[in-house]
């Protein structure tokens, strides 16, 4: 049996799969699933190949729908996602993760829960919503979000997690005491005199490098970072950028000093490719220098942005890297970025892309 | 589930939409309730989970969900009297 390769996206309307082998040269598009509820974020487990989705509907409300056989049948619960009594609502599920079986979601307004019974059931990590700044956290454009959630490779007790806008925390003893990591980066949108509080800055995206439990990177709504310290210091490395603002921020499977961006125009400028010309950004240093991906994408006429967790990278060699726009098309490369194909168009707003690499 | 003679249940029809979620539902049945509240409990009873789609955590019923008890949009205090006929609805609402 073949390596199969699926790309996984939420969408505003549904979650959908594509499969391909390791070729990656022609693509079978199924969904929408979960009943077109929007899908902020739709991830695999790659130990048991499970998919998860997570999404609220306006209707409905909240839940982590799953499938364990690959797209084709799917249950959902929010059984014991959700706050004390009284407490504001839950509206939706943001972002998923998982570690050694354990799933993680991320919700807004923003809090952590974990489920060790494969999204059956949910329980809050209450700690971080404990923590003393909690009542001053800001929405972001998006809402209170919880939209990256980053897990130790070696350590189940550390995670991060992104929340627009209150920044990046760490926990180093499984979630009940949490602490800000966001030193060195900027909050544009405040006084000068405060620029750099110790909370309250509107991450975007939070992404680990492969195994590097130190090396963390992050793009910001006012600038790109890198932290080499499992985030207690930041350090700009947007110089070589054409903008300071973007989403998405995808490691490499392997190399840790590859990372993939799309840089956009500008928080209050459209939120578009630069002077609607696409291009995916690559550093092959850290962040010390960024090249331009062009060859296959767009150079005119282009105006549509990539969301938060809306770009993906696969494991194989060379990696595939995929992105998906919000006005749902999806592109794809089989070679780091070096060429584009258009994969998928006509899509709704695209929300989310992971990919899940199944062996024989 | 006891079976309480037919004078003191009330009818409930849920929404298609719901039925989806829960396939192994029925459009029409009826429960024994003398609430809103109550008849939310049967309806979980019978199909779990399907009360977190129906009201949020406060608890109360969700934005987008109204249930209108003789023609008149109910809360979970609502009173229900024996022989009424409950409508579960989606309202207006998405994107």
């Amino acid at each position: 049996m073949p390596t199969r390769v699926f790309i996984l996206l939420g969408t505003k309307k549904g979650a959908f799969t594509l499969e391909s082998d390791e070729a990656r040269r022609s693509w079978a598009l199924r969904g929408p699933f979960c009943e077109t509820w929007p899908m902020n974020h739709v991830i695999a487990d790659p130990a048991t190949a499970t998919i998860y989705a997570g999404g609220g509907n306006e209707w409905f409300g909240p839940a982590v729908w799953k499938s364990a056989d690959l797209g084709q049948t799917w249950t959902h619960s929010s059984d014991g996602l959700a706050y004390q009594a009284g407490e504001q609502a839950i509206k939706s599920v943001w972002s998923l993760g998982c570690r050694d079986g354990r799933v993680y979601a991320g919700v807004e307004p923003a809090g952590l829960f974990g489920s060790d019974d494969q999204g059956q059931s949910w329980t809050h990590v209450a700690g971080l919503r404990a923590h003393p700044t909690t009542p001053k956290w800001q929405p972001g454009g998006a809402g209170l979000i919880l939209h990256s959630i980053v897990t130790h490779p070696r350590d189940p007790d550390q995670i991060w997690v992104g929340i627009s806008a209150a920044g990046v925390f760490h926990t180093a003893d499984g979630g009940q005491t949490w602490a800000p990591r966001n030193t060195g980066t900027r909050c544009d949108y405040l006084p000068e005199a405060e620029r750099y509080p110790e909370f309250g800055q509107c991450v975007h995206c939070l992404v680990m490098a492969p195994n590097q439990p130190d090396l963390l990177y992050q793009q910001n709504h006012c600038g790109m970072y890198r932290s080499q310290d499992g985030g207690q210091n930041w350090q700009s490395i947007e110089a070589g950028l054409p903008s300071s603002f973007g989403f998405p921020a995808v490691p490499h499977p392997r190399d840790p000093s590859t990372l993939f961006l799309v840089p956009l125009n500008g928080d209050i400028a459209g939120r578009y490719v630069p002077d609607g010309k696409a291009a995916v950004w690559r550093t092959r240093d850290g962040g010390a220098r960024w090249q331009a991906m062009r060859d296959g994408l767009p150079q005119e006429n282009a105006f549509f942005g990539v969301l938060r967790q809306a770009m993906a990278a696969d494991r194989l060699d060379p990696a595939g890297v995929y992105a998906g726009t919000n006005t749902g098309t999806l592109f794809a490369s089989a070679d780091e970025g070096e060429r584009w194909t258009t994969i998928a168009q006509h899509l709704p707003p695209i929300l989310s892309v992971e990919t899940l690499v199944v062996d024989a | 589930m006891t079976r309480s003679p037919d004078h003191e249940r009330v009818l409930v029809v849920l929404p298609t939409a719901l039925m989806r979620l829960f396939p192994d539902s029925e459009r029409e049945l009826t429960v024994c309730a003398m609430s809103v509240r109550d008849l939310i409990d049967a309806l979980e009873a019978r199909w779990p989970g399907m009360r977190d789609r129906l009201c949020d955590s406060q608890p109360r019923v969700r934005r987008h969900i109204n249930i209108f008890v003789e023609g008149e949009r109910a809360t979970l205090d609502t009173p229900l009297s024996p022989g009424a006929e409950v409508y579960v609805m989606t309202a207006i609402s998405g994107g």
